[in-house]
């Protein structure tokens, strides 16, 4: 299939008092329809600068650049604002993460919801109207034409993380991007809303990049996976690969620091990744990993090429490793023992 | 068994809620008529979702509120025979959020021992050393002494606060979501560190998440809470072994564990959390359980004391009978 949006050579630089911050470093990537895309990275590593790269709504002083930015043959580079307000909202929607911060607290459910098909597709209110009680019920919300005259602070924050959903779907989008969509909702909630983008993912045939630092969450949804650290793409490719033999050391940091009931014996100790991020203000020469990294060698210090692994993984480490893929995940689960 | 060293007995707190100006008040129950037990050197994990009365049990137990009605007792003592100052000095909290519960205008220093010049706790020229002593056990450089908080990371900044916590010799820490603010590789840590530090100095924690994998990592017995009532307790090995109630059931089964060959769970529960305001009949639960049957929107259950777990509900009721 054909690929609805191609990243080559993305980058970000956010000019500061004490030099260039290197926010983003050169990514590429590609989702095709039907397909999701999960970025993970901790906070710093720029996964949501790349999200908001894309949809073009980076800070001012941002600077993007990159070779290919092609989203169903729009060039997203030199598209005009215009351009891109057509494409926001209808083509490509966004949730975010922050439900309450990203409604409208003076206007209703229901005025908000309308409001993309209203300004996209020209409709009649009515139809609108109809639509969106259309999708506030497919994403599981009972009585919708009471709530669609409700505020969002009369909804629980599951509520508006659906509304959020049905909001970006108004326009039927070709691409969605979630920045952790499930971040502030409870567990039981946060497997609802999971098994509904998935559903609707299916439905609609829709592209998603959902943007996470929840290892499990990218485990149980993506198709491909790409960890970020640093404004890097370490390591990318289809999540079972990436999960099972991953190759960079951070993502198999990554996988050990996460207790996993069951695998991880309770009390012990959980893996760690020492040290911090390092600055990415002026020139970041070498692996930005390296500082941290038990494995690293003098090698380390100059530039890191991608390198393909025999599963068909892209990664960017010079060190060769086949081990397992953390410690925890060989163990065999206590319920099968 | 043992005194234990911090007990709710039967206690309810009732807030008094007014919706809208001219609306009447009605009585919120965030904690409802509860009874837990805290021995010395277990950590018990308090488990529910966002709204079921969680952090004000922890604020209860804090002597940060005064309980509606019950009793709190401290080392089987009533805490109203207790003083703020000794409390403070017994049980001390680490909050969620590393960056609200700094002070920014003041050095580390000074947060790090503002505990002892309060308390006046032994000589003051032992004050300095006792705390860069305290930064040595978690972990944090002495230089961050000088440093505000604004300078440190999220996992720095909650190490602190561990600091703050531990520089009373406290035999108990009530932890409340102390790594969801947390980047993964910073939980760790975190995680890591608090086991540390519990053998060392014997702490006794209540460790409050809505994160089951890491209360299963850290917690040796488990109290599930449901709009203000704990619907079922037991030993971490036991409950994770086989949960009872279709509540802790759910909880287990949303706990995405990083597995490529497994999709997303089916939960099979309302989407809809009751309004604590007007909770549901019966077993406040029934509106969302996949189990139901006719007499759980009817009548509430009793509890069972079942194979060493405490569960409240019909279908244990039941079976048990």
């Amino acid at each position: 299939m054909e690929n609805i949006l191609s990243v080559r050579g993305l980058t970000v630089d956010i000019p500061l008092a004490a030099g260039t911050l290197h926010a983003v470093r050169g990514i590429d990537f590609d989702v095709k329809r039907g397909e999701t895309l999960c970025v993970v990275g901790e906070s710093g590593s720029g996964k949501s600068l790349t999200s908001l790269a894309i949809m073009g709504l980076l800070p001012k002083q941002a600077q993007r650049s990159a070779q290919v930015l092609d989203f169903e043959g729009v060039d997203l580079q030199t598209a005009s604002k215009r351009d891109m307000r057509k494409l926001r909202g209808n083509r490509i929607s966004m949730i975010f993460q922050e439900p309450m911060t990203s409604l409208n607290p003076a206007y209703t459910i229901g005025d908000q919801l309308m409001e993309a098909l209203l300004l996209h597709r020209k409709v009649s209110k009515p139809v609108a109207r109809d639509r969106a009680i259309e999708l506030l019920e497919k994403v599981g919300i009972t009585a919708a034409a009471n709530r669609m005259k409700q505020y969002p602070h009369q909804l629980s924050g599951g509520l508006r993380q659906r509304v959020m959903i049905a909001m970006a779907l108004m326009g039927e989008p070709d691409l969605i991007i979630a920045d952790e969509p499930t971040t502030a909702l409870d567990v039981t909630i946060q497997a609802q809303i999971l098994r509904l983008l998935k559903d609707l993912q299916r439905e609609l045939n829709m592209a998603m990049i959902l943007i996470t630092h929840d290892l499990g969450v990218v485990a149980r949804v993506a198709d491909k996976v790409a960890i970020m650290y640093a404004g890097e793409m370490v390591e990318s490719g289809s999540t079972a690969e990436v999960f099972t033999a991953p190759k960079h050391p951070y993502t198999r940091g990554l996988l050990n620091c996460i207790p996993v009931p069951g695998k991880t014996a309770a009390g012990e100790h959980l893996g760690s990744i020492p040290g911090i991020v390092p600055s990415l203000i002026g020139d970041v020469v070498g692996c930005a990993f390296r500082s941290r990294c038990d494995e690293a060698t003098a090698q380390c210090s100059s530039d890191i090429p991608a390198r393909v692994s025999s599963a068909g993984h892209l990664y960017r480490c010079v060190h060769d490793y086949d081990g397992p893929a953390s410690p925890s995940m060989n163990q065999p689960k206590s319920g099968e023992a | 068994m043992s005194v234990p060293v911090l007990e709710l007995d039967n206690v309810s707190k009732i807030f008094s809620i007014k919706q809208g100006i001219f609306g009447k008040r009605k009585d919120l129950r965030a904690v409802d008529e509860l009874t837990l037990k805290l021995q010395k050197g277990e950590v018990l994990g308090l488990v529910g979702e966002s709204g079921c009365g969680k952090s004000t049990l922890a604020r209860i137990l804090l002597g940060l509120e005064t309980p509606t009605k019950g009793r709190v007792l401290v080392d089987g003592e009533d805490i109203t025979t207790h003083d703020r100052a000794y409390l403070a000095r017994r049980i001390q909290p680490i909050f969620q959020d590393p960056y609200s519960s700094l002070n920014p205008r003041k050095t580390i220093g000074d947060i790090i021992s503002l505990p002892l010049r309060v308390h006046k706790v032994g000589d003051p020229r032992d004050w300095d050393k006792q705390t860069t002593d305290i930064l040595d056990v978690v972990g944090l450089p002495k230089r961050v002494l000088r440093s505000y908080s604004s300078q440190l990371s999220g996992g720095q900044r909650q190490r602190v606060a561990i600091a703050r916590a531990l520089i009373m010799r406290p035999e108990i820490v009530i932890c409340d979501e102390p790594t969801s603010a947390l980047d993964v590789s910073v939980q760790s840590q975190i995680l890591n560190l608090l086991s540390d530090l519990r053998n060392e100095f014997g702490l006794t924690y209540l460790f409050i998440s809505h994160n089951l994998a890491v209360v299963e990592h850290l917690a040796t017995r488990v109290a599930v809470m449901y709009l203000g009532r704990i619907v079922e307790e037991a030993d971490a090995s036991r409950l994770f072994a086989g949960p009872d109630h279709p509540y802790t059931n759910a909880l287990l089964e949303s706990v995405l564990t990083p597995d490529p060959s497994l999709g997303v769970p089916d939960t099979q529960l309302g989407a809809v959390f009751p309004n604590p305001i007007n909770p549901p009949s019966g077993c406040h639960f029934h509106p969302r359980c996949p189990r139901a049957i006719d007499i759980c929107s009817t009548k509430a259950p009793v509890a069972t004391l079942h194979q060493g777990k405490r569960v409240e509900c019909h279908l244990v009721e039941g079976a048990v009978q």
